[in-house]
């Protein structure tokens, strides 16, 4: 067994090599809670054509984020600013795409925080190195505590209170929440914000991406309580879902739902649903490119630390002909 | 008078040639197809091959590769483990809500956490062999099963579908300086998780190739029933391949509650068929008995550089997974060709 000993030593050395080689290069752990750092994106770059990388947790192919994506690019080519935009739904592989935006030095970040803890060391980091952030869509509360610019969005809780408000106008009495991704804290917010203005509300937890099982679970819900009058989805393609289910279990409720698509569009029109809450993202991808773009021409910043809002307005019967063809073209 | 046979040695003791060997080893076509994709992607764009890109695509492979390694090693063997995906989160949450909820010292959640896994290994691999049914049924039960603890314990615990808090509980900074902290080469900063896969790694080489267990292994994936009739301990053999996985994914789920400070309940789901992508594209037979450790490490260093050198090379992300699943299918092929070469060489 001399090869085997010989080999152990090897392996020992080797070890040993590596142990060493660890003590040598300077370590740094993760950094706990301590009072955020500010400054560094003080500085705008100068000079050069402008590259902005958009990074969301939006899955591919979904509608929402298409929107957004429509309106970054677009607000790009109007500018004459580079856009590149990625998406990823888990928090980690979001987090190496902005570090992977970081490593290219891009001129400026636009980035969704569906989950701010995870993505904070990168984030940081990102400002660290000179590139001015900009949030959007989410994590408007802690935007600010990260070093960006901006933040552009929708606060979900109030837009679940306006929600909320509306459909105690219409005169309903119980609610069914329905949220479709299970991960999703925006999507707890809204459901809270309607429960506070509107009061007894139910949640229903389904699965965007089997449609026919988000259908089945809603019809069987309503079925089971035929005093729920009011469905609140919160995505269009469950809205249209909710709305069929209703139909199929005989139920008297009445569908409201965030976001527009062409069938919610269609569906506003001949009444089967109520209004749906528009947080026009749009403008969640077309006015940071914006903004960067003045951040780097004119060094300007915008909302003074406060969130810009994007919504929620409101699509119903009254308004539904005037948006109806910019939501077909997939901008609304 | 006797005509002597003419002297020729036992073709089974004869060493085989260098090229023969090379040719024969299972993770061979990954390191070409790894070679290539670095090529690639160091030519097509600019900061694929700077220190923080390089940083940036080690660090996307090596909690891959954590996985991958083990989910290996247990392919050898023989089995699938599909809830090593989940695993990762659950370690995570378990972790993260006994330190922030039950407020525990964070190096005590975490043995908790360990506990746990392991016992779910144990549990995944005594049941297959208790049943006789195959581990990709047995692992998908507890897959779906640990999908929704995930999800109702969470919910039920914080009343919402995230654990955070992480960065202010009792021993983060120690015990994240050994999940989460950076090294610091040359000014850029690289993932500790990356040692971490190295290391993974390096064991796990050498427990398949120089180890009693190693042998054990392929024996219990080549074949059940000549191991079991040659006294290969079959059953604790194959739990331990599953705790081996269940460890694993304590390793990458504590890596990730550290380093991200928070955890989503939905965390980690689909995983596990990219760890059987690592494995597979670094040799692995779908059937069990070959493969290699180093192979599944290097097949997730393919999947780390694929995916974000196509970042780095600005394409536009909706070709994305095509351009992934055509290279995965791509590195198989290779793969194939040159088992068959292989098995012709060993014959």
């Amino acid at each position: 067994m001399k090869s085997l000993k010989a080999k152990s030593l090897t392996l020992k050395k080797w070890m040993l090599g590596l142990a060493a080689g660890l003590v040598l290069t300077a370590c740094s752990g993760p950094t706990a809670d301590k009072p955020a750092t500010t400054g560094a994106a003080d500085a705008p770059a100068q000079g050069g054509d402008l590259r902005i990388a958009v990074i969301t947790h939006g899955s591919a192919g979904d509608a929402f984020w298409n929107v957004v994506k429509n309106g970054s690019e677009a607000a790009g080519k109007q500018l004459g600013v580079k856009v590149e935009y990625n998406s990823d739904g888990d928090p980690g592989a979001q987090s190496k795409l902005i570090d992977n935006a970081v490593a290219q030095k891009v001129g400026g970040l636009v980035v969704s925080m569906a989950n701010p803890e995870a993505l904070k060391t990168s984030i940081q980091n990102a400002v660290k190195a000179g590139i001015p952030v900009i949030t959007i869509n989410s994590g408007e509360d802690r935007s600010a505590e990260f070093g960006a610019l901006a933040h552009v969005g929708q606060s979900e809780g109030l837009a679940g209170q306006g929600a909320g408000q509306r459909l105690k106008a219409a005169g309903k009495t119980k609610l069914l929440c329905v949220i479709h991704e299970a991960g999703n804290v925006g999507q707890n917010q809204r459901c809270d914000g309607a429960k506070q203005s509107f009061g007894d509300v139910q949640t229903l937890q389904v699965d965007i991406n089997n449609p026919t099982d988000a259908q089945a679970r809603l019809k069987a819900a309503l079925q089971s309580d035929p005093s729920i009058d009011a469905v609140l989805a919160l995505n269009s393609q469950v809205a249209a879902g909710a709305v069929t289910a209703a139909k199929g279990a005989n139920s008297k409720a009445q569908v409201a739902t965030f976001d527009l698509n062409a069938d919610v569009v269609a569906a506003i029109k001949d009444g089967s649903i109520l209004f749906a809450v528009d947080q026009q993202q749009y403008e969640q991808g077309y006015l940071p490119i914006v903004f960067l773009k003045l951040y780097k021409d004119n060094a300007n910043t915008i909302g003074g630390g406060k969130p810009v809002q994007t919504g929620p307005g409101f699509v119903d019967k009254s308004n539904v002909d005037a948006i109806a063809p910019y939501a077909q073209r997939g901008t609304r | 008078m006797a005509v002597a046979a003419p002297a020729r040695a036992d073709e089974r003791m004869a060493k085989p040639r260098f090229t023969d060997r090379l040719i024969a080893a299972p993770e061979i076509g990954a390191l070409l197809g790894a070679v290539l994709v670095f090529v690639f992607f160091s030519v097509v764009t600019d900061q694929f091959l700077s220190p923080l890109g390089v940083s940036t695509w080690l660090d996307d492979s090596s909690t891959l590769g954590i996985m991958g390694v083990a989910v290996a090693l247990l392919m050898i063997g023989g089995e699938f483990d599909l809830s090593a995906g989940v695993m990762t989160a659950s370690t995570s949450l378990v972790t993260a809500m006994l330190a922030t909820q039950a407020g525990w010292n964070v190096w005590l959640a975490l043995l908790a956490s360990l506990a746990f896994a392991l016992a779910v290994g144990a549990f995944n691999g005594w049941l297959v062999m208790k049943t006789g049914l195959p581990s990709f049924i047995v692992t998908l039960g507890t897959f779906l099963a640990l999908q929704g603890l995930n999800l109702g314990i969470t919910r039920l615990v914080t009343g919402t579908v995230q654990v955070s808090g992480m960065r202010s509980t009792d021993g983060y900074e120690s015990a994240g300086a050994l999940f989460a902290s950076t090294v610091d080469i040359g000014g850029t900063q690289f993932q500790i998780s990356i040692v971490w896969w190295i290391i993974v790694a390096a064991v796990a080489a050498w427990v398949l190739v120089r180890t009693k267990f190693g042998n054990w292994i392929f024996a219990v994936g080549g074949s059940l029933q000549s191991s079991r009739a040659v006294g290969v301990p079959v059953v604790r053999t194959k739990i331990l391949l599953f705790m081996t996985t269940a460890f694993a994914g304590w390793i990458v789920g504590s890596i990730n509650i550290l380093r991200f400070a928070s955890v989503q309940a939905n965390q980690g789901i689909g995983l596990e068929l990219q760890y059987i992508i690592a494995a597979v594209v670094g040799g692995c037979l779908l059937t069990g008995g070959f493969g290699s450790a180093v192979g599944a490490a290097i097949g997730a260093l393919i999947f780390g550089m694929a995916r974000q050198g196509i970042v780095f090379a600005r394409w536009d992300s909706d070709w994305f997974m095509l351009f992934l699943g055509v290279m995965l299918l791509a590195a198989v092929l290779v793969n194939n060709t040159f088992r068959r070469r292989a098995e012709r060489v060993r014959r």
